[in-house]
């Protein structure tokens, strides 16, 4: 029998690597696809060492929207899962004065993972069977002060990955939406997370499977973030656009 | 949920694995080649792996430069067990990964979470080292980023003079990049135990000489114990066990771990919990086990190897204030006569140990690495004064024996001392001056002005 077939998009994501070592150790054959060629070779190499699965490497810039459809075309099998751990934080007080990041943030979060995954589901939709897997995030789940770009272009990608498994279902193919809290990545490095509230990209990998083989719809991988993220939405507008959030 | 953001280097407090001393510092956590060699051009920096080391000797104040990121294989030889890998991969993946497929490592710590350039830069030796020797017996090559930021490689017969250097040279000669070693080949997963009451210290020591044939050795030693009974000891001897020699069960499949879960400590203890009481309770039991337990029995890795680190962070236990191990290997001459000594100004001491380490050593080939042939003993002692105080007294005992200390250990000791214990630092320093001594260097090694 063929092995499965694991595509993760933004393979140099930490979060992404994970991902590609569970479903490695779970037998799956990898195709990391992104921008640093570098890592991306060495890390093909780990993969097929450590689980004795293939796993090669494809140039991938999300940004590129033109080269999107022959960059799926190219690749040598069509992937039984697609996971998209593309994502831009920026940094919002730069964000506020520069208008071409906050387009950057929004283009990378949304627009990029919105091309590539409707390419997907066509072809997916032909096969009649495929799932993707959308890393997106709870700071999409209400706009806040301190990080409403980065947020609303994941509010974007949520009601995207939302239609897109309405669409979806009838035809056999899964769609998740991940919303992992926060994760102790390079994204985050040098900030401070309070403990409670944050988990590590093995743990995030972990649960994505796991979600996967259950064919779930939407993950809160902390399931505190579920309960902080329903009670943030409860606050009437009025008062929420006092706070400091 | 205010985030402030700071790219990729930052300033933090780390501490080695004794929690003591404490330093904010400023930490570059490099993810490829390109961050790594720009982040190596600041005068001042040191290598750090997973801070297993218990002092000060992965830290820099102005650049500590994080390898945990440089963590794939990138080749491995089926036939004779070579391991290509970057220096930042954890041992634990080494054993996870070879295991199964029958290899393990050739010489392994106390710990498996310890990076593979840290195992280099300390040259660590195991439970092995009187047949086997350290780490870097077992290393063919490294690549290193020197100080013109190049990436050279090194081995026995290539700029030998710093491969031989690096090998326990604590990241004061480079930043290890690659490391190629050679694991050995193993048959199952499980290890022959067997365990000797030892009454007192001169048994304990009659038993590692009689048993010098079994491939690992140590002894758990009861600091308490005066007089007669002075270094009363488990003496732990094992062997890799043969196929015919595991339990039925595990036949099928000889190389597989039982799965284990790992207990760890959510907070600090407080000081009154780890009272002398309390440790004499744990030796009493310690050792009631050893006397009734059977005296050969098949135990699993990472049990006789790594019984530590079934408490994720057994450290805490020590407190907030942290602790410090004291380490030293004394030459085999006067081993019995020095290793009595100490553990006499043990037990006359207040403080009390909750780890006391026997080991024997053999011949050491590099050039600034621990061991010597001899006995090594190691004890962990929380901070206190009291304590400070007794370890500086067990120094000057080593150093009267011709004894020397483990860096890899030490949090604490003067440089006067440092310089007394080992007449190998003049040559090191000479190797480092000028240039490598100003660019790699930890608050450790400006302690000791190596
Ligand atoms: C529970 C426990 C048991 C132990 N048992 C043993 C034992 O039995 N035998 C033994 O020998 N040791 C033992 N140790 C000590 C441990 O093996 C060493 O301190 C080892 O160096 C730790 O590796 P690390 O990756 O954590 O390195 P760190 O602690 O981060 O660094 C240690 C040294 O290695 C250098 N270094 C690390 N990575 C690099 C790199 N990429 N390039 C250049 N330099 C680098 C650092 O500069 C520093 O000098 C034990 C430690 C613990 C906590
Ligand atoms: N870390 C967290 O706390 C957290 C929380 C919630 C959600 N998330 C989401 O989780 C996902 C993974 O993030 P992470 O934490 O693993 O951080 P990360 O390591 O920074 O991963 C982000 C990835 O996106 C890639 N990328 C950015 N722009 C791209 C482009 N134009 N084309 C191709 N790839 C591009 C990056 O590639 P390069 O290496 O080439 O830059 C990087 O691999 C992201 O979607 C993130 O938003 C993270």
């Amino acid at each position: 029998m063929r092995k499965n077939v694991l595509l993760v998009l933004g393979a140099s994501s930490d979060i992404g690597m994970s991902v590609a070592k569970k479903f490695a150790q779970e037998g799956f054959d990898i195709q990391l696809a992104g921008r640093n060629s570098y890592n991306l070779e060495n890390h093909c190499t780990d993969l097929g060492i450590r689980y004795k699965v293939n796993a090669n490497f494809y140039e991938l810039d999300a940004l590129d929207f033109n080269s999107h459809e022959k960059f799926v075309r190219s690749l040598p099998i069509l992937p039984n899962v697609v996971v998209s751990c593309i994502g831009l934080l920026g940094d919002q007080s730069e964000s506020e004065l520069k208008i071409k990041k906050n387009v950057t943030v929004i283009r990378t979060n949304f627009e990029g993972v919105v091309s590539l995954f409707s390419i997907f589901a066509n072809y997916f939709i032909d096969r009649g069977n495929g799932t993707l897997i959308g890393i997106s995030s709870v700071a999409g789940d209400r706009g806040r002060a301190s990080n409403y770009i980065y947020g609303s272009a994941k509010a974007g990608l949520n009601a995207f990955l939302s239609g897109l498994r309405n669409r979806l279902f009838s035809y056999g193919v899964n769609v998740l939406t991940v919303k992992p809290g926060y994760v102790t990545t390079k994204m985050t490095s040098g900030l401070k997370l309070p403990k409670a509230l944050t988990t590590n990209p093995e743990k995030v990998a972990y649960c994505i499977y796991k979600a996967y083989k259950n064919k779930k719809d939407v993950l809160y991988v902390l399931p505190i973030w579920k309960f902080i993220m329903i009670f943030i939405i409860l606050i009437p507008e009025s008062i929420f656009k006092k706070m400091q959030l | 949920m205010f985030l402030k953001k700071n790219n990729f280097s930052s300033t933090e407090e780390i501490t080695g694995w004794g929690l003591y001393p404490r330093f904010n510092v400023l930490k570059k956590n490099p993810k490829n080649i390109d961050e790594l060699t720009e982040a190596a051009k600041t005068p001042s920096l040191i290598a750090r792996g997973n801070g297993r080391s218990y002092g000060d000797s992965s830290i820099n104040k102005v650049n500590t430069i994080d390898m945990k990121n440089f963590n794939r294989f990138l080749h491995f030889d089926e036939s004779e067990g070579l391991l290509v890998a970057e220096a930042g991969v954890l041992l634990k993946d080494v054993i996870d990964t070879f295991l199964p497929r029958g290899w393990f490592p050739s010489v392994t710590p106390g710990t498996k979470y310890v990076t593979i350039g840290g195992m280099v830069a300390a040259n660590v030796h195991g439970k092995n080292h009187k047949n086997s020797g350290s780490f870097g017996n077992y290393v063919h090559w490294i690549e290193i980023i020197n100080i013109d930021g190049e990436i050279v490689r090194c081995s026995r017969n290539e700029n030998s003079d710093l491969f031989f250097w690096t090998l326990g040279g604590m990241g004061l000669t480079g930043i290890i990049l690659n490391v190629a070693f050679f694991l050995k080949s193993v048959k199952t997963a499980w290890i022959k135990e067997t365990t000797l009451v030892a009454k007192n210290i001169s048994e304990a020591f009659r038993f590692f000489e009689d048993n010098l044939n079994s491939p690992y050795s140590v002894a758990w030693i009861d600091c308490y114990t005066k007089g007669k009974s002075l270094g009363r000891s488990l003496v732990m001897l094992g062997e890799h066990a043969k196929i015919n020699e595991i339990d039925f069960k595990n036949k099928s499949n000889p190389l597989k771990s039982p799965k284990k879960r790992r207990i760890s400590i959510p907070f600090y203890f407080p000081p009154f919990i780890l009272t002398k009481f309390n440790v004499r309770i744990f030796n009493f039991f310690y050792f009631l086990n050893g006397r009734i337990g059977r005296r050969t029995k098949l135990v699993e890795w990472d049990t006789f190897f790594y019984p530590l680190d079934k408490i994720s962070n057994w450290n805490k236990i020590y407190g907030k204030k942290g602790f410090a191990q004291f380490q030293c290997v004394i030459p085999l001459t006067n081993s019995k006569k020095a290793i009595t000594e100490l553990l006499n100004c043990i037990s006359n001491s207040k403080s009390f140990s909750f780890l006391a380490v026997l080991k024997r050593f053999g011949t050491e080939t590099s050039y600034f690495s621990f061991p010597m042939e001899g006995y090594s003993l190691a004890l962990d002692f929380p901070i206190n004064s009291n304590n400070l105080l007794l370890m500086k007294v067990l120094d000057e005992i080593t150093v009267k024996y011709g004894g020397r200390f483990y860096l890899a250990k030490d949090s604490r000791i003067k440089k006067n001392i440092f310089e007394k214990s080992d007449n190998r630092i003049s040559e090191f320093r000479k190797y480092r001056q000028n240039k490598i001594q100003k660019k790699f260097s930890s608050i450790q090694s400006d302690r000791l002005n190596l």
